[in-house]
């Protein structure tokens, strides 16, 4: 079972789960897992928020929040409180329903999904053997949700920013799931637990993780670009679109649903990364092997934590893309390159078995070079026809 | 190539994140109720009364002569002349009142008064818990002193005071005048009177 530091959670639930009588040990066992994960990831959220918005601060050069508590680490509270006293309108065309149950069907998703990730070793909640297909099948659900809530709201932007968000999601879907098939190939599995198994040896002192191979690369870029297409974060907001359509779905929302709609898009940013985490970058493996003696978890929530600042990082670098430059980077970019990727991770499996001396250094140099020119040839062509001139105006000159 | 603007743009605001706790020169916010930014020269929003020496009742420069009552255009200020025993004016305002809450800034008051007696405040925090009574200013919150206006405003304070002195100095002078004139018109006629006896 590994050193009991590592274990302390898993040990914890079974002293817990032995002074429970016989017949409820089931039930007890599915909330000692679930109550964990909802308070660990809610709780992430509330921190996220704030260092959110003290990032985004200094990126641009302001203090962010910093009234609320020491340096405004208090600030996630006064929100929370703010977002549950105020009034709950429910437009009078809404369809009620529909409109009260949307927030709930996006957070039901998404902290259904959270079971199958593997936050620590022997800590999946639920160790399926087809977790991948389920992780992306309850993912899917989300886009249900936003569409319920911008049909249901009876308003031109909510439906406008519903149609995007469905567009949106439905199509990066596609570039998320080819990328990562050459895992799945890989490891041979569609178990989370084994993925992080696969990445579990190590070769120099280094681990072996996806990410530290030319098809691992290409393949965990493809899938953060993907992921924050589908966690609708920047550049790819635009069912949000404050600035055009206001805040798309989630205009008729106010009070706590509202609250809920945003919680339910930063755990599907967490989820996604958790996967991302998984997939690629070892899961709860810690990146040098001397490095062993840290306890599990605390590689899997570094790792989270870091991959939240990038996307925080990105957040305010990166302006909103539009409606058509964001298709045409999904099926023109996305697509092939999540295609050709396949091919490459197979090449590597296949020249494996390759040998000669310096095999390894040109079955790197062939594989990234077939990227590499696939990148560069793709992205000129994209970009060709486009000419970078003075602009014309018809009208306004 | 693509993604060269993206990784060019995370740099820069790579730059300023890590520069803005380096070098806090780079914040340009101001923590407000802790720090203030310095006036501005032409900075006004409602009127006060400015009052020269010691007493703020009796060194008002005010003579109630209601000018600014007539001209304000929506007309919130309000002055009642103070007057002795027998009824006879006393050049002083017994009641002067703004209220600053229609008050409109104006500074029509300010440009019409002839004694230099109201000026342009830049005192911004008054929030008030009563609206109609903590808004209407009445004399004694009004009347600052001159000193205060040089604070606030120290060029136009600066001219407003040189050209006070000017005029008190050319009005003595004409005071001065018309004594010396009035004494050799006494002597001249003191120097007639035998004559004509
Ligand atoms: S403030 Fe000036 S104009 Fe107004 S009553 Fe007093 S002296 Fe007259
Ligand atoms: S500033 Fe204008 S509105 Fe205000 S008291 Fe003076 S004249 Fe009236």
């Amino acid at each position: 079972m590994g050193n009991p530091v590592d274990q302390i959670f898993v040990i914890l639930k079974h002293w817990l789960l032995s002074f429970c009588p016989e017949g409820y040990v089931p039930i007890a066992s599915i909330l000692l897992s679930v109550i964990p994960i909802m308070a660990v990831f809610g709780g992430l959220f509330a921190l996220t928020t704030i260092l959110e918005r003290k990032g985004l601060g200094r990126i641009q050069n302001r203090y962010g929040p910093n009234r609320v508590g020491p340096c405004g680490l208090f600030q996630p509270i006064a929100d929370g409180v703010k977002m549950l006293t105020k009034e709950d309108i429910v437009p009078r065309a809404a369809d009620q329903v529909i409109h009260f149950l949307a927030p709930f069907a996006l957070i039901g998703p998404v902290y259904i999904a959270y079971s199958v990730l593997p936050v620590g070793r022997n800590m999946a909640a639920l160790d399926l053997d087809a977790g991948l297909l389920f992780f992306f099948a309850v993912g899917a659900g989300s886009e249900l949700a936003i569409f319920m809530g911008g049909w249901s709201s009876r308003n031109k932007y909510s439906l406008l920013g519903a149609m995007r968000a469905v567009a949106q999601m439905i199509s990066y879907e596609v570039p998320l799931i080819l990328s990562s098939v050459p895992v799945i190939m890989l490891a041979g599995s569609l178990s989370p637990t084994a993925i992080v198994d696969a990445q579990g040896g190590h070769s120099h002192g280094l681990m072996q993780w996806h990410l530290f191979t030319p098809w691992g690369i290409a393949g965990f870029f493809l899938f953060m670009i993907a992921a924050s297409a589908e966690a609708n974060r920047t550049p790819f907001d635009i069912p949000e679109g404050e600035s055009e359509i206001i805040a798309g779905y989630m205009v008729e929302y106010s009070g706590f649903k509202f609250a809920l709609f945003f919680l339910g898009e930063y755990l599907g940013l967490f989820a996604i990364c958790g996967l991302g985490i998984t997939l690629f970058l070892g899961g709860w493996h810690s990146p040098f092997v001397f490095l062993e003696w840290i306890p599990s978890y605390f590689w899997f929530f570094g790792k989270l934590m870091a991959m939240i600042f990038v996307f925080i990082w990105l957040r305010g670098t990166l302006p909103r893309l539009r409606m058509d430059q964001l298709m045409g980077f999904g099926w023109k970019f996305m697509l092939p390159m999540t295609l050709l990727n396949i091919l490459v991770a197979a090449i590597w499996h296949l020249s494996k078995t390759w040998l000669f001396p310096g095999v390894y250094l040109t079955r790197w140099a062939l594989c990234l070079g077939i990227l590499c020119a696939a990148y560069v040839w793709l992205g000129r062509s994209l970009a060709g026809n486009r000419s970078v001139g003075k602009r014309v105006y018809r009208f306004a000159d | 190539m693509l993604g060269e603007g993206i990784i060019k743009g995370m740099a820069e605001t790579a730059r300023n994140f890590i520069g803005s706790y380096s070098d806090p020169e780079r914040l340009v916010t101001v923590q407000y109720p802790e720090e203030h930014i310095p006036a501005k020269q032409n900075a006004r929003n409602f009127p006060f009364l400015v009052f020269d020496v010691e007493d703020p009742v009796a060194g008002l420069r005010c003579v109630a002569c209601k000018i600014c009552e007539k001209e304000c255009p929506p007309q919130c200020i309000y002055i009642v002349m103070d007057r002795d025993d027998k009824g006879k004016p006393c050049k002083h305002p017994k009641v002067f009142d703004i209220d600053v809450s229609v008050c409109m800034s104006c500074q029509i008051c300010v440009e019409v008064c002839p004694f230099d007696a109201i000026k342009m405040d830049t005192e911004f925090e008054l929030s008030e818990t009563n609206r109609y009574g903590g808004l209407l200013l009445t004399k004694d919150r009004l009347s600052k002193s001159n000193e205060y206006y040089h604070k606030i405003h120290s060029v136009e304070a600066a001219e407003v005071d040189a050209r006070l002195a000017d005029e008190k100095a050319k009005a003595e002078e004409k005071v001065k005048a018309k004594l010396a004139a009035a004494a050799t018109a006494k002597a001249a006629a003191q120097a007639a009177k035998p004559v004509a006896g």
